[in-house]
């Protein structure tokens, strides 16, 4: 797989480096060659195997809510989640979901949708990822 | 654990809550000099003095310590390793009288956190005009509540929901219930912050912090300090007959990090080192589970207890929920859990929670634990873990 080229898109730029924009955007980590271990960011060795040769992969862009938490300290409650990806964990915030234990279950069959958080000084529109229920 | 056995002479903690008339050197002072007398010792005895603290790691506050009680030259290691940061501490004065390269050591833990707020939590970044990509993510942004979250109650929340997904039977209730246990046992620990019986009705209408864990289901931030003199047989041998009683035996002392593991990068896993600490812990005493008088655990949340049931082997792989249910973590259950009253009413202050937990596990095998003695206790095991993450598991004999 190739580099994630996000430079065609000029006027958009995504939240995190690991979410690659587009027609269908999608999340990428780093794999190790030897023992296939994922990592988000970059890593000098595995830090399972220690190889030191990785390469980018798509991660699933569903999965399953397999921890979650509503955090209720700020002045709007979210919910926090760890979504299973095809055996890729992936940590992110469930949006378009009441944040209440009664809407949120474990279990929950999710998938990955991204929204505008707005454009800066430039006119340059940021893209955000979270993870809402699979239709 | 090699030939020699390690004892514990002396033991002291504060009382921990707020303590605003006392910095962090009369804190730590107060322990380590209450520490001293009951081993009927002076500073001229000590060999080797580990410290920690968290909120000041870069202070030597060892050293401070040693100008506020004596100073003598010896060599300090001061250590901060998240809320495993005392049992650290000890760990290096353990191994220093292990290796024979002092005959006493110190350790001391001392915190001051009132009014701190929850930890974890960071302010927001200055706004630039224009996205500017920064850190290992190139994120533009806080990801804090656009990524999931990384405060400690919200990463603790998820650490029992996780189990749940895995075993099922846990619910809001379930891990209230854990709560109303540790607050209970507080009622009789005068040292604790908070000694008020809480109802499980006032526990779950309380202020939601991060679902599952409402306020009283999170450790309470808070002052204060304990402090621990160990020391090897030939020391224990010299010392006079009455100190000689009512020392106790370190049985084991362990002090690992994590492993690898599947999606340890997205939610710290808090289960493996403690699982591999307890296993070695196991091993070196020569004991299990099943010998354990009592037992205190690193409930920095409700949420966290119950995975630790699981951890220490206390119960069957994934029986934590039933184990529980059973009443076995009660004081007058078949295994007590925390009848401190553990992080979430004792209180937790970071750096000091490390040996208060062992003290303790020392004040029962003693049997000078008062209201709340569990009777004939004989061996015990303490636990913590610090984000990040460090373990420490020390099991505790009383001397035959
Ligand atoms: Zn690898």
């Amino acid at each position: 797989m190739t580099e994630p080229d996000n430079s065609a898109l000029i006027k958009q730029v995504p939240f995190v480096d690991y979410l690659v924009l587009g027609e269908e955007p999608y999340l990428i980590s780093n794999e190790c060659n030897q023992c296939q271990a994922r990592y988000f960011d970059r890593r000098n060795a595995c830090a399972r195997c220690f190889g030191d040769q990785f390469t980018k992969v798509k991660v699933a862009s569903s999965g399953v809510v397999t921890s979650f938490t509503i955090v209720e300290m700020g002045p709007v409650p979210y919910v926090s989640a760890v979504v299973d990806c095809d055996g890729t964990p992936v940590r992110c915030t469930l949006i378009g979901v009441d944040p209440t234990p009664e809407k949120v279950q474990l279990g929950m069959s999710v998938e990955l949708t991204t929204y505008s958080m707005g454009e800066d000084s430039e006119g340059t529109e940021a893209i955000a990822f979270g993870f809402t229920s699979a239709r | 654990m090699g030939s020699e056995d390690i004892w514990i002479l002396g033991s002291n903690m504060t009382k921990f809550g707020k303590h605003p008339e006392k910095d962090v050197l009369d804190l730590a002072s107060e322990a380590s000099v209450a520490a001293l007398r009951d081993a009927e010792m002076t500073m001229s005895d000590i060999g080797v003095l580990g410290v920690g603290n968290l909120m000041n790691a870069g202070a030597g506050i060892g050293q401070q310590l040693q100008k506020q009680i004596g100073q003598t030259g010896v060599p300090v290691f001061n250590v901060s390793n998240a809320c495993a940061t005392g049992a650290t501490a000890l760990r290096v004065a353990i191994m220093a009288v292990k290796a024979g390269e002092a005959d006493v050591g110190m350790a001391v833990g001392v915190e001051k956190l009132a009014g701190a707020g929850l930890l974890g939590q960071r302010g927001p970044k200055p706004q630039s005009e224009t996205w500017e990509p920064s850190g290992r993510f190139g994120a533009i942004g806080s990801t804090e509540g656009r990524i999931g979250t990384n405060i400690m109650p919200g990463v603790f929340a998820q650490v029992g929901m996780e189990y749940g997904h895995k075993y099922g039977g846990t619910s809001f209730e379930l891990f209230a219930r854990i709560s109303e246990k540790n607050h209970a046992h507080s009622t009789l620990n005068p040292l604790a912050a908070y000694q008020k019986r809480f109802t499980l009705d006032e526990i779950m209408n309380d202020v939601m912090i991060s679902y599952p864990n409402t306020r009283p289901m999170c450790s309470g931030n808070c002052d204060g300090a304990a402090a621990m003199i160990v020391v090897n047989d030939g020391k224990k041998n010299s010392m006079p007959a009455e100190v000689q009683k009512r020392a106790i035996k370190i049985s084991a002392s362990v002090l690992t990090s994590d492993p690898w593991e599947e999606g340890c990068q997205i939610l710290p896993d808090v289960n493996t080192l403690t699982r591999n600490a307890a296993t070695q812990a196991y091993e070196q005493a020569g004991i299990g589970p099943e010998d354990l008088d009592l037992v205190e655990l690193h409930d920095c949340f409700a949420t966290a207890e119950l995975v630790h049931y699981d951890n220490l082997m206390l119960c069957e792989q994934g029986g934590a929920v039933d184990f529980f249910e059973s009443g076995a973590p009660w004081r007058d259950g078949a295994k007590p859990v925390n009848v401190s009253g553990g992080l979430q009413s004792k209180g937790h202050p970071i750096a000091a929670t490390g040996i208060a937990n062992i003290h303790e596990i020392v004040m029962h095998l003693r049997g000078e634990a008062g209201d709340r003695q569990i009777e004939g206790a004989k061996v015990g095991l303490a636990h913590v873990i610090g984000l990040g993450s460090a373990c420490g598991v020390h099991i505790l004999e009383k001397a035959a």
